[in-house]
Protein backbone atom coordinates (compact mmCIF):
# COMPACT_ATOMS: atom_id res chain seq x y z
CA UNK A 1 0.00 0.00 0.00
CA UNK A 2 1.20 3.36 -0.62
CA UNK A 3 2.46 5.59 2.04
CA UNK A 4 -0.55 7.68 3.97
CA UNK A 5 0.84 11.32 3.17
CA UNK A 6 1.20 10.13 -0.86
CA UNK A 7 -2.25 10.05 -1.22
CA UNK A 8 -4.51 12.13 -3.07
CA UNK A 9 -8.21 13.09 -2.13
CA UNK A 10 -9.87 10.44 -4.19
CA UNK A 11 -6.93 7.95 -2.37
CA UNK A 12 -7.75 8.55 1.04
CA UNK A 13 -11.62 8.39 0.49
CA UNK A 14 -10.84 4.88 -1.46
CA UNK A 15 -8.85 4.23 1.86
CA UNK A 16 -11.54 4.90 4.24
CA UNK A 17 -14.53 3.16 2.05
CA UNK A 18 -12.19 -0.35 1.92
CA UNK A 19 -11.62 0.38 5.82
CA UNK A 20 -7.53 0.50 4.77
CA UNK A 21 -6.88 3.16 7.51
CA UNK A 22 -9.47 5.86 9.31
CA UNK A 23 -9.00 9.34 9.41
CA UNK A 24 -7.63 9.28 13.03
CA UNK A 25 -4.85 7.30 11.66
CA UNK A 26 -3.88 9.62 9.00
CA UNK A 27 -4.23 12.17 11.13
CA UNK A 28 -1.43 10.80 12.78
CA UNK A 29 0.46 10.02 10.16
CA UNK A 30 0.82 13.72 9.26
CA UNK A 31 1.18 14.71 12.97
CA UNK A 32 4.52 11.83 13.29
CA UNK A 33 5.94 13.70 9.83
CA UNK A 34 5.31 17.32 11.15
CA UNK A 35 6.95 16.41 14.30
CA UNK A 36 9.95 15.23 12.37
CA UNK A 37 10.27 17.76 9.97
CA UNK A 38 8.41 21.13 10.76
CA UNK A 39 11.17 21.96 12.91
CA UNK A 40 13.59 22.12 10.16
CA UNK A 41 11.49 23.87 7.66
CA UNK A 42 9.15 26.07 9.64
CA UNK A 43 6.13 25.10 7.69
CA UNK A 44 3.64 25.20 10.57
CA UNK A 45 3.00 27.98 13.17
CA UNK A 46 0.41 27.04 14.87
CA UNK A 47 -1.33 23.38 14.83
CA UNK A 48 -4.83 22.31 16.04
CA UNK A 49 -4.93 21.03 19.54
CA UNK A 50 -7.95 19.69 19.07
CA UNK A 51 -7.68 17.53 15.37
CA UNK A 52 -7.71 14.02 17.15
CA UNK A 53 -10.97 14.36 18.56
CA UNK A 54 -12.32 15.77 15.66
CA UNK A 55 -11.03 13.02 13.03
CA UNK A 56 -12.54 10.15 15.66
CA UNK A 57 -16.25 12.44 14.99
CA UNK A 58 -15.58 12.23 11.23
CA UNK A 59 -14.41 8.59 11.88
CA UNK A 60 -17.80 7.71 13.40
CA UNK A 61 -19.75 9.82 10.60
CA UNK A 62 -17.54 7.89 8.10
CA UNK A 63 -18.82 4.34 9.92
CA UNK A 64 -22.31 5.42 9.64
CA UNK A 65 -22.90 7.09 6.87
CA UNK A 66 -19.69 6.61 4.74
CA UNK A 67 -18.50 9.05 2.23
CA UNK A 68 -21.09 11.59 1.63
CA UNK A 69 -18.90 14.97 1.63
CA UNK A 70 -16.73 16.09 -1.03
CA UNK A 71 -13.95 16.30 1.70
CA UNK A 72 -14.80 14.33 4.53
CA UNK A 73 -11.73 13.24 6.53
CA UNK A 74 -9.17 15.35 4.12
CA UNK A 75 -6.39 16.98 6.27
CA UNK A 76 -5.93 20.49 5.26
CA UNK A 77 -3.03 23.25 6.25
CA UNK A 78 -4.49 26.30 6.39
CA UNK A 79 -2.09 29.85 5.67
CA UNK A 80 -2.28 31.64 9.17
CA UNK A 81 -4.42 34.70 7.44
CA UNK A 82 -7.73 32.98 7.24
CA UNK A 83 -9.22 33.32 10.93
CA UNK A 84 -10.32 29.71 12.24
CA UNK A 85 -12.39 29.70 15.70
CA UNK A 86 -10.34 27.87 18.56
CA UNK A 87 -7.00 28.27 16.45
CA UNK A 88 -4.40 31.33 16.92
CA UNK A 89 -4.91 33.24 13.70
CA UNK A 90 -1.68 36.23 13.06
CA UNK A 91 -0.84 36.78 9.53
CA UNK A 92 2.40 35.63 10.68
CA UNK A 93 2.37 39.16 11.85
CA UNK A 94 3.62 40.29 16.42
CA UNK A 95 0.81 42.74 16.20
CA UNK A 96 -1.65 39.37 15.87
CA UNK A 97 0.25 37.11 18.42
CA UNK A 98 -1.77 35.14 20.12
CA UNK A 99 -4.99 36.45 18.72
CA UNK A 100 -7.83 33.84 19.03
CA UNK A 101 -10.66 34.87 16.42
CA UNK A 102 -14.28 35.72 17.38
CA UNK A 103 -15.39 34.13 14.05
CA UNK A 104 -14.47 31.86 11.37
CA UNK A 105 -13.59 32.72 7.62
CA UNK A 106 -16.10 31.81 4.83
CA UNK A 107 -13.83 29.84 3.01
CA UNK A 108 -12.22 27.73 5.78
CA UNK A 109 -16.35 27.30 7.37
CA UNK A 110 -17.09 25.90 3.26
CA UNK A 111 -13.80 23.53 4.39
CA UNK A 112 -15.56 22.13 7.47
CA UNK A 113 -18.93 22.11 5.87
CA UNK A 114 -17.04 19.58 3.44
CA UNK A 115 -16.07 17.57 5.88
CA UNK A 116 -12.29 18.74 6.27
CA UNK A 117 -10.05 18.96 8.68
CA UNK A 118 -7.52 21.19 10.12
CA UNK A 119 -4.02 19.85 11.19
CA UNK A 120 -2.78 23.33 11.76
CA UNK A 121 -1.76 27.10 10.13
CA UNK A 122 1.06 27.43 8.24
CA UNK A 123 3.57 30.14 7.79
CA UNK A 124 4.08 33.29 5.12
CA UNK A 125 5.49 36.43 4.42
CA UNK A 126 3.60 38.92 7.30
CA UNK A 127 0.26 40.22 6.13
CA UNK A 128 0.69 38.14 2.96
CA UNK A 129 3.19 40.92 2.09
CA UNK A 130 6.31 39.39 -0.16
CA UNK A 131 6.71 36.53 -2.78
CA UNK A 132 9.31 34.52 -0.22
CA UNK A 133 7.93 33.75 3.10
CA UNK A 134 10.96 35.17 4.16
CA UNK A 135 9.33 38.53 5.82
CA UNK A 136 7.31 36.34 8.28
CA UNK A 137 8.17 37.81 12.02
CA UNK A 138 8.14 34.09 13.09
CA UNK A 139 11.37 33.43 10.51
CA UNK A 140 11.19 31.47 7.27
CA UNK A 141 9.92 28.32 5.87
CA UNK A 142 12.44 26.63 4.00
CA UNK A 143 12.06 25.18 0.48
CA UNK A 144 11.46 21.19 0.79
CA UNK A 145 13.61 20.85 -1.98
CA UNK A 146 16.46 22.29 -1.09
CA UNK A 147 16.25 24.29 2.46
CA UNK A 148 19.11 26.68 1.56
CA UNK A 149 15.92 28.35 -0.84
CA UNK A 150 12.98 29.97 -0.19
CA UNK A 151 9.50 28.74 -0.33
CA UNK A 152 7.80 31.54 -2.44
CA UNK A 153 5.24 33.40 -1.34
CA UNK A 154 3.14 34.63 0.37
CA UNK A 155 1.38 31.02 0.41
CA UNK A 156 4.75 29.94 1.16
CA UNK A 157 4.14 27.54 4.37
CA UNK A 158 0.95 26.08 2.57
CA UNK A 159 3.10 25.10 -0.42
CA UNK A 160 5.78 24.03 1.33
CA UNK A 161 3.24 21.56 3.52
CA UNK A 162 1.94 20.08 0.28
CA UNK A 163 5.65 19.70 -1.44
CA UNK A 164 6.68 18.26 2.20
CA UNK A 165 3.76 16.32 2.09
CA UNK A 166 2.89 17.08 5.43
CA UNK A 167 -0.90 17.52 4.55
CA UNK A 168 -3.52 15.88 1.88
CA UNK A 169 -4.33 19.69 0.72
CA UNK A 170 -3.79 23.28 1.37
CA UNK A 171 -5.78 26.62 1.49
CA UNK A 172 -3.72 29.65 0.56
CA UNK A 173 -4.65 33.11 -1.00
CA UNK A 174 -3.63 35.42 -3.63
CA UNK A 175 -2.95 38.56 -4.96
CA UNK A 176 -0.95 38.72 -7.21
CA UNK A 177 0.94 35.51 -7.60
CA UNK A 178 0.67 34.20 -3.82
CA UNK A 179 -0.70 31.01 -4.67
CA UNK A 180 0.80 30.07 -8.21
CA UNK A 181 4.22 31.33 -7.78
CA UNK A 182 5.31 29.47 -3.96
CA UNK A 183 3.11 26.71 -5.88
CA UNK A 184 5.88 27.11 -8.68
CA UNK A 185 8.77 27.00 -6.42
CA UNK A 186 8.03 24.41 -4.29
CA UNK A 187 6.87 22.09 -7.59
CA UNK A 188 3.33 21.35 -6.72
CA UNK A 189 0.31 22.52 -8.19
CA UNK A 190 -1.73 25.99 -7.05
CA UNK A 191 -4.99 27.64 -8.10
CA UNK A 192 -6.22 30.94 -8.10
CA UNK A 193 -9.91 31.25 -8.92
CA UNK A 194 -11.26 34.56 -10.34
CA UNK A 195 -11.39 37.52 -8.08
CA UNK A 196 -14.88 37.09 -6.25
CA UNK A 197 -15.44 33.34 -7.20
CA UNK A 198 -14.33 32.55 -3.67
CA UNK A 199 -15.58 34.67 -0.39
CA UNK A 200 -12.55 36.95 0.97
CA UNK A 201 -14.65 37.37 4.82
CA UNK A 202 -12.28 36.45 7.34
CA UNK A 203 -9.27 36.30 5.11
CA UNK A 204 -7.08 39.16 6.71
CA UNK A 205 -7.15 41.68 3.65
CA UNK A 206 -4.22 42.56 1.67
CA UNK A 207 -5.47 44.01 -1.39
CA UNK A 208 -9.21 43.87 -1.43
CA UNK A 209 -9.42 44.23 -4.80
CA UNK A 210 -7.33 41.15 -5.69
CA UNK A 211 -7.57 38.86 -3.11
CA UNK A 212 -8.49 35.56 -3.78
CA UNK A 213 -8.75 32.58 -1.71
CA UNK A 214 -7.57 29.21 -3.15
CA UNK A 215 -5.80 26.00 -3.15
CA UNK A 216 -2.62 24.25 -3.59
CA UNK A 217 -2.24 20.62 -3.53
CA UNK A 218 -1.19 17.39 -5.12
CA UNK A 219 -2.54 18.06 -8.39
CA UNK A 220 -5.06 20.12 -10.37
CA UNK A 221 -7.13 16.75 -10.15
CA UNK A 222 -7.41 17.66 -6.23
CA UNK A 223 -7.33 21.31 -6.64
CA UNK A 224 -10.81 21.08 -8.98
CA UNK A 225 -12.57 19.29 -5.65
CA UNK A 226 -11.39 22.15 -3.36
CA UNK A 227 -12.20 25.11 -5.81
CA UNK A 228 -15.49 23.97 -6.41
CA UNK A 229 -15.81 23.60 -2.56
CA UNK A 230 -14.70 27.01 -1.76
CA UNK A 231 -16.26 28.81 -4.77
CA UNK A 232 -20.06 30.74 -4.76
CA UNK A 233 -22.33 33.75 -3.22
CA UNK A 234 -20.52 34.62 -0.11
CA UNK A 235 -23.83 36.29 1.75
CA UNK A 236 -20.72 38.13 3.82
CA UNK A 237 -18.73 39.62 1.08
CA UNK A 238 -20.72 41.65 -1.26
CA UNK A 239 -17.91 41.42 -4.44
CA UNK A 240 -18.71 37.59 -4.68
CA UNK A 241 -20.50 36.41 -7.55
CA UNK A 242 -23.91 34.91 -7.84
CA UNK A 243 -22.77 33.46 -11.35
CA UNK A 244 -23.29 29.15 -10.81
CA UNK A 245 -20.23 27.42 -9.67
CA UNK A 246 -18.94 24.77 -12.62
CA UNK A 247 -19.07 21.28 -11.19
CA UNK A 248 -15.21 21.84 -11.61
CA UNK A 249 -14.04 17.97 -11.35
CA UNK A 250 -16.44 17.09 -14.13
CA UNK A 251 -13.58 18.67 -16.70
CA UNK A 252 -11.07 16.17 -15.86
CA UNK A 253 -9.79 13.57 -17.86
CA UNK A 254 -10.73 14.55 -21.01
CA UNK A 255 -8.82 12.53 -24.03
CA UNK A 256 -6.93 15.46 -25.54
CA UNK A 257 -6.77 19.05 -25.97
CA UNK A 258 -7.99 19.47 -29.58
CA UNK A 259 -9.97 22.85 -30.01
CA UNK A 260 -8.84 24.48 -27.54
CA UNK A 261 -6.75 27.41 -28.44
CA UNK A 262 -3.78 28.73 -26.58
CA UNK A 263 -1.66 31.93 -27.00
CA UNK A 264 1.71 31.90 -25.61
CA UNK A 265 2.98 35.32 -24.87
CA UNK A 266 6.01 36.58 -26.42
CA UNK A 267 6.90 39.28 -23.68
CA UNK A 268 6.58 36.45 -21.18
CA UNK A 269 9.67 34.89 -22.57
CA UNK A 270 11.96 37.77 -20.36
CA UNK A 271 14.93 38.47 -21.90
CA UNK A 272 16.48 37.75 -18.32
CA UNK A 273 14.95 34.98 -18.22
CA UNK A 274 17.51 31.71 -17.69
CA UNK A 275 17.30 29.82 -21.41
CA UNK A 276 16.90 26.20 -19.69
CA UNK A 277 13.71 27.40 -17.82
CA UNK A 278 12.30 29.10 -21.57
CA UNK A 279 13.19 25.39 -22.90
CA UNK A 280 10.67 23.88 -20.29
CA UNK A 281 8.17 26.41 -20.71
CA UNK A 282 8.93 25.89 -24.91
CA UNK A 283 8.99 21.84 -24.44
CA UNK A 284 5.36 22.41 -22.22
CA UNK A 285 3.97 24.17 -25.55
CA UNK A 286 4.66 21.23 -27.91
CA UNK A 287 3.55 18.77 -25.49
CA UNK A 288 0.35 21.00 -25.27
CA UNK A 289 0.78 20.93 -29.29
CA UNK A 290 0.76 17.39 -29.47
CA UNK A 291 -2.16 16.96 -27.23
CA UNK A 292 -4.26 18.89 -29.64
CA UNK A 293 -4.46 22.29 -28.72
CA UNK A 294 -3.68 25.24 -31.39
CA UNK A 295 -0.93 27.33 -30.00
CA UNK A 296 -0.32 30.85 -31.54
CA UNK A 297 2.40 33.44 -30.30
CA UNK A 298 0.54 36.82 -29.29
CA UNK A 299 1.70 40.00 -28.10
CA UNK A 300 0.74 42.06 -24.79
CA UNK A 301 1.44 45.20 -23.00
CA UNK A 302 5.45 44.73 -21.60
CA UNK A 303 4.60 42.63 -18.02
CA UNK A 304 7.43 45.72 -16.59
CA UNK A 305 4.18 47.94 -16.21
CA UNK A 306 2.07 45.73 -14.54
CA UNK A 307 4.56 46.22 -11.91
CA UNK A 308 3.96 49.77 -11.61
CA UNK A 309 0.13 49.01 -11.24
CA UNK A 310 0.60 46.49 -9.13
CA UNK A 311 2.40 48.70 -6.54
CA UNK A 312 0.41 51.15 -6.20
CA UNK A 313 -3.07 49.29 -6.27
CA UNK A 314 -1.49 46.94 -3.58
CA UNK A 315 0.25 49.96 -1.77
CA UNK A 316 -2.52 51.73 -1.23
CA UNK A 317 -4.98 49.48 -0.04
CA UNK A 318 -3.00 47.99 2.29
CA UNK A 319 -2.32 51.55 3.64
CA UNK A 320 -6.27 51.63 4.31
CA UNK A 321 -7.13 47.87 5.19
CA UNK A 322 -4.14 47.88 7.77
CA UNK A 323 -5.85 50.75 9.42
CA UNK A 324 -7.81 48.65 11.26
CA UNK A 325 -4.71 47.59 13.37
CA UNK A 326 -4.69 49.95 16.18
CA UNK A 327 -4.29 47.62 19.44
CA UNK A 328 -7.94 48.64 20.30
CA UNK A 329 -10.43 46.27 19.35
CA UNK A 330 -7.60 43.05 18.96
CA UNK A 331 -3.56 43.29 18.31
CA UNK A 332 -1.06 44.93 19.27
CA UNK A 333 0.50 48.35 18.92
CA UNK A 334 1.39 48.76 15.48
CA UNK A 335 5.25 49.33 16.81
CA UNK A 336 5.74 45.87 16.48
CA UNK A 337 4.74 45.51 12.66
CA UNK A 338 7.81 44.31 10.80
CA UNK A 339 9.59 46.86 8.51
CA UNK A 340 8.36 45.64 5.55
CA UNK A 341 4.55 46.08 6.82
CA UNK A 342 5.73 49.44 7.71
CA UNK A 343 7.22 50.48 4.21
CA UNK A 344 3.91 48.99 2.21
CA UNK A 345 1.68 50.94 4.30
CA UNK A 346 3.74 54.55 4.33
CA UNK A 347 4.44 53.91 0.24
CA UNK A 348 0.74 53.38 0.00
CA UNK A 349 -0.35 56.73 2.64
CA UNK A 350 1.99 58.35 0.41
CA UNK A 351 0.29 57.21 -3.28
CA UNK A 352 -2.99 58.24 -1.56
CA UNK A 353 -2.16 61.67 -0.10
CA UNK A 354 -3.00 64.78 -1.48
CA UNK A 355 -0.99 65.84 -4.42
CA UNK A 356 -0.33 62.39 -5.44
CA UNK A 357 -3.52 60.73 -5.96
CA UNK A 358 -3.91 61.65 -9.36
CA UNK A 359 -0.54 61.12 -10.25
CA UNK A 360 0.20 57.66 -8.63
CA UNK A 361 -3.43 55.98 -7.75
CA UNK A 362 -5.50 57.48 -11.10
CA UNK A 363 -2.93 56.64 -13.15
CA UNK A 364 -2.17 52.80 -11.77
CA UNK A 365 -6.23 52.58 -12.67
CA UNK A 366 -6.05 53.72 -15.90
CA UNK A 367 -3.37 51.70 -16.89
CA UNK A 368 -5.13 48.50 -14.94
CA UNK A 369 -7.94 49.14 -17.71
CA UNK A 370 -5.70 48.76 -20.71
CA UNK A 371 -4.45 45.83 -19.06
CA UNK A 372 -8.14 44.53 -18.71
CA UNK A 373 -9.34 45.65 -22.10
CA UNK A 374 -5.64 43.29 -23.62
CA UNK A 375 -6.84 40.53 -21.57
CA UNK A 376 -10.77 41.13 -22.78
CA UNK A 377 -9.97 40.68 -26.88
CA UNK A 378 -7.02 37.79 -26.26
CA UNK A 379 -10.01 35.70 -24.78
CA UNK A 380 -12.39 37.12 -27.26
CA UNK A 381 -10.00 34.21 -29.68
CA UNK A 382 -8.16 32.08 -27.30
CA UNK A 383 -9.09 29.76 -24.33
CA UNK A 384 -5.97 30.54 -22.46
CA UNK A 385 -2.75 31.94 -22.13
CA UNK A 386 0.34 30.25 -21.34
CA UNK A 387 3.93 31.43 -19.46
CA UNK A 388 6.35 30.56 -16.67
CA UNK A 389 5.01 31.28 -13.68
CA UNK A 390 8.12 33.08 -12.41
CA UNK A 391 11.47 34.18 -13.95
CA UNK A 392 14.05 31.36 -12.00
CA UNK A 393 13.50 28.72 -9.95
CA UNK A 394 13.49 29.11 -5.92
CA UNK A 395 15.88 31.99 -4.93
CA UNK A 396 18.29 31.49 -1.70
CA UNK A 397 17.37 31.95 1.63
CA UNK A 398 18.09 35.94 2.56
CA UNK A 399 17.82 37.22 -1.20
CA UNK A 400 14.98 39.87 -0.49
CA UNK A 401 16.78 41.53 2.46
CA UNK A 402 16.57 45.12 1.44
CA UNK A 403 14.92 44.37 -1.95
CA UNK A 404 11.96 46.49 -1.17
CA UNK A 405 10.33 45.10 -4.73
CA UNK A 406 11.21 41.58 -4.55
CA UNK A 407 8.45 40.34 -4.87
CA UNK A 408 7.11 42.21 -7.46
CA UNK A 409 9.68 41.53 -9.29
CA UNK A 410 9.45 37.65 -9.09
CA UNK A 411 5.77 37.64 -9.71
CA UNK A 412 5.81 40.19 -13.29
CA UNK A 413 4.20 37.62 -15.18
CA UNK A 414 1.32 37.20 -12.94
CA UNK A 415 0.52 40.49 -12.00
CA UNK A 416 -1.44 41.22 -14.64
CA UNK A 417 -3.71 38.14 -14.37
CA UNK A 418 -4.34 39.34 -10.88
CA UNK A 419 -4.99 43.11 -11.54
CA UNK A 420 -7.42 41.87 -14.51
CA UNK A 421 -9.20 39.26 -11.34
CA UNK A 422 -8.71 36.40 -14.14
CA UNK A 423 -8.65 32.30 -13.32
CA UNK A 424 -5.39 30.38 -13.68
CA UNK A 425 -3.18 27.03 -12.62
CA UNK A 426 0.18 26.84 -11.88
CA UNK A 427 1.48 23.24 -12.37
CA UNK A 428 5.07 22.11 -12.57
CA UNK A 429 6.44 21.95 -15.98
CA UNK A 430 10.09 20.72 -15.19
CA UNK A 431 13.17 21.25 -13.17
CA UNK A 432 16.46 23.30 -13.70
CA UNK A 433 19.09 22.77 -10.62
CA UNK A 434 17.14 20.14 -9.03
CA UNK A 435 14.60 23.03 -8.33
CA UNK A 436 10.44 23.00 -10.05
CA UNK A 437 9.77 25.31 -12.54
CA UNK A 438 6.07 26.23 -13.27
CA UNK A 439 3.72 26.79 -15.82
CA UNK A 440 0.76 29.10 -16.05
CA UNK A 441 -2.22 28.12 -17.57
CA UNK A 442 -4.08 31.38 -17.08
CA UNK A 443 -7.92 31.79 -18.20
CA UNK A 444 -10.64 34.34 -18.52
CA UNK A 445 -12.84 35.02 -15.31
CA UNK A 446 -15.10 32.63 -14.27
CA UNK A 447 -13.53 30.28 -16.98
CA UNK A 448 -11.65 27.93 -13.99
CA UNK A 449 -12.93 24.90 -16.03
CA UNK A 450 -11.39 25.64 -18.86
CA UNK A 451 -7.86 26.69 -16.85
CA UNK A 452 -8.75 23.15 -15.03
CA UNK A 453 -9.20 20.88 -17.93
CA UNK A 454 -6.06 22.32 -19.75
CA UNK A 455 -4.14 21.81 -16.51
CA UNK A 456 -5.51 18.27 -16.18
CA UNK A 457 -4.52 17.04 -19.39
CA UNK A 458 -1.48 18.25 -19.45
CA UNK A 459 -0.69 16.94 -15.99
CA UNK A 460 -1.92 13.31 -17.00
CA UNK A 461 0.44 13.18 -19.81
CA UNK A 462 3.42 14.75 -18.12
CA UNK A 463 5.49 13.40 -15.44
CA UNK A 464 6.61 16.18 -13.87
CA UNK A 465 4.60 16.24 -10.59
CA UNK A 466 7.25 14.82 -8.06
CA UNK A 467 7.59 15.01 -4.32
CA UNK A 468 11.30 15.59 -2.47
CA UNK A 469 12.62 12.75 -0.47
CA UNK A 470 12.86 14.86 3.00
CA UNK A 471 15.55 12.53 4.39
CA UNK A 472 18.15 13.34 1.45
CA UNK A 473 17.29 17.25 1.16
CA UNK A 474 16.96 18.39 4.12
CA UNK B 1 2.46 64.51 -17.20
CA UNK B 2 4.28 63.65 -13.67
CA UNK B 3 8.31 64.01 -13.16
CA UNK B 4 9.87 61.69 -11.11
CA UNK B 5 10.65 62.38 -7.82
CA UNK B 6 12.61 61.94 -5.08
CA UNK B 7 10.54 61.02 -1.81
CA UNK B 8 12.82 63.02 0.83
CA UNK B 9 13.63 62.48 4.37
CA UNK B 10 10.60 64.75 5.29
CA UNK B 11 8.07 63.02 3.28
CA UNK B 12 8.76 60.37 4.90
CA UNK B 13 8.54 61.51 8.67
CA UNK B 14 4.79 63.23 7.37
CA UNK B 15 4.00 59.50 5.97
CA UNK B 16 4.68 57.96 9.00
CA UNK B 17 2.79 60.58 11.29
CA UNK B 18 -0.08 59.58 8.39
CA UNK B 19 -0.19 56.26 9.01
CA UNK B 20 0.08 56.54 12.56
CA UNK B 21 3.82 54.90 12.57
CA UNK B 22 6.68 55.50 14.49
CA UNK B 23 9.66 54.99 12.63
CA UNK B 24 13.59 54.51 14.04
CA UNK B 25 15.43 57.73 12.84
CA UNK B 26 17.66 55.05 10.64
CA UNK B 27 14.75 53.99 8.91
CA UNK B 28 13.66 57.50 7.91
CA UNK B 29 16.61 57.63 5.33
CA UNK B 30 16.38 53.89 4.22
CA UNK B 31 12.71 54.24 3.13
CA UNK B 32 13.28 57.65 1.39
CA UNK B 33 15.99 56.08 -0.59
CA UNK B 34 13.26 52.81 -0.93
CA UNK B 35 10.37 54.78 -1.92
CA UNK B 36 12.11 56.51 -4.31
CA UNK B 37 13.13 53.64 -6.19
CA UNK B 38 9.82 52.47 -6.24
CA UNK B 39 8.03 55.83 -7.36
CA UNK B 40 10.69 55.29 -10.12
CA UNK B 41 9.48 52.05 -10.83
CA UNK B 42 5.83 53.62 -11.13
CA UNK B 43 7.03 56.43 -12.84
CA UNK B 44 7.50 54.13 -15.77
CA UNK B 45 3.95 54.63 -15.97
CA UNK B 46 4.09 57.42 -17.79
CA UNK B 47 5.03 56.15 -20.72
CA UNK B 48 1.45 54.76 -21.03
CA UNK B 49 -0.85 57.04 -22.74
CA UNK B 50 -4.10 56.61 -20.92
CA UNK B 51 -5.86 60.02 -22.13
CA UNK B 52 -9.56 59.59 -21.70
CA UNK B 53 -9.10 56.13 -20.42
CA UNK B 54 -11.39 55.41 -17.30
CA UNK B 55 -10.36 53.96 -13.98
CA UNK B 56 -10.49 50.75 -13.43
CA UNK B 57 -11.31 50.45 -9.45
CA UNK B 58 -12.84 46.94 -9.44
CA UNK B 59 -13.57 44.23 -11.79
CA UNK B 60 -16.60 42.21 -10.42
CA UNK B 61 -18.61 44.55 -12.85
CA UNK B 62 -20.95 43.92 -9.66
CA UNK B 63 -22.83 47.78 -8.45
CA UNK B 64 -24.30 48.97 -5.66
CA UNK B 65 -24.63 45.76 -3.82
CA UNK B 66 -27.12 45.80 -1.19
CA UNK B 67 -29.14 43.82 1.33
CA UNK B 68 -32.63 44.19 3.28
CA UNK B 69 -32.12 46.53 6.04
CA UNK B 70 -33.44 43.53 8.89
CA UNK B 71 -30.92 42.61 11.44
CA UNK B 72 -29.24 39.32 10.37
CA UNK B 73 -27.85 38.21 14.18
CA UNK B 74 -25.85 35.75 12.09
CA UNK B 75 -23.58 38.57 11.35
CA UNK B 76 -23.34 40.30 14.28
CA UNK B 77 -20.92 39.37 17.29
CA UNK B 78 -22.12 39.39 20.87
CA UNK B 79 -21.09 42.35 22.66
CA UNK B 80 -18.35 39.83 24.99
CA UNK B 81 -17.40 38.41 22.03
CA UNK B 82 -16.54 41.74 20.21
CA UNK B 83 -14.54 42.45 23.34
CA UNK B 84 -12.90 39.32 23.83
CA UNK B 85 -9.59 40.55 22.15
CA UNK B 86 -8.95 43.94 23.44
CA UNK B 87 -6.43 45.06 26.06
CA UNK B 88 -8.93 47.35 27.67
CA UNK B 89 -12.41 47.66 28.19
CA UNK B 90 -14.70 49.47 30.79
CA UNK B 91 -18.43 48.30 30.93
CA UNK B 92 -18.62 46.91 28.46
CA UNK B 93 -16.64 49.15 26.25
CA UNK B 94 -13.38 49.55 24.46
CA UNK B 95 -11.09 51.91 26.18
CA UNK B 96 -9.10 54.13 23.91
CA UNK B 97 -6.96 56.93 24.64
CA UNK B 98 -8.00 60.51 24.37
CA UNK B 99 -7.53 62.30 21.05
CA UNK B 100 -10.26 65.73 21.80
CA UNK B 101 -8.67 68.54 23.94
CA UNK B 102 -5.30 66.16 23.93
CA UNK B 103 -2.33 67.96 24.17
CA UNK B 104 -0.94 66.30 21.65
CA UNK B 105 -0.43 67.68 18.56
CA UNK B 106 -2.45 65.93 15.60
Amino acid sequence: MKELHTLSIKEVHEGYKNGDFTCTDLVKHFLRRIEKYNPKLNIYLNLNSRVIEQAEVLDREIKEKGIDRPLLGIPFAIKDNFLTLGIETTAASNILKGYLPQYESSVTQKLLDAGAIFLGKTNLDSFAHGSSTETSDFGPTLNPWNPERLPGGSSGGSAAAISAQLATAALGSETAGSIRQPAAWCGVTGFKPTYGRAGRYGCIAMASSTDSPGPLTKSIADAAIVTKVISGKDPFDATTSSLPVDDYPQFLGKQDLKGVKIALVKEYLLPQMRQDVKDLIIAAVSKLKELGAQVDEISLLDPKYSIGVYTVIQRSEVSSNLSRFDGIRFGHSRDVLCQETKRRIMLGTYTLSAGYYDAYYKKALAVRTKIVDEFTKVFENYDAIVGAVSPGPAQKVGATKDQPMFGEMEDILLEASSIAGLSGAGVPCGFVDNLPIGLQITCAQFNEKKAIEIADCYQRNTDHVKFPDLDKTL
Amino acid sequence: MHKAQSVTIDDVIKIAKLASLNILPEEEKKFAEQFSQAVEVVNELNEIDTKGIPETYQVTNLVNITRDDVVDHSRVLSQELALSQAKKTHSGFFVVSRVIDSTEEI
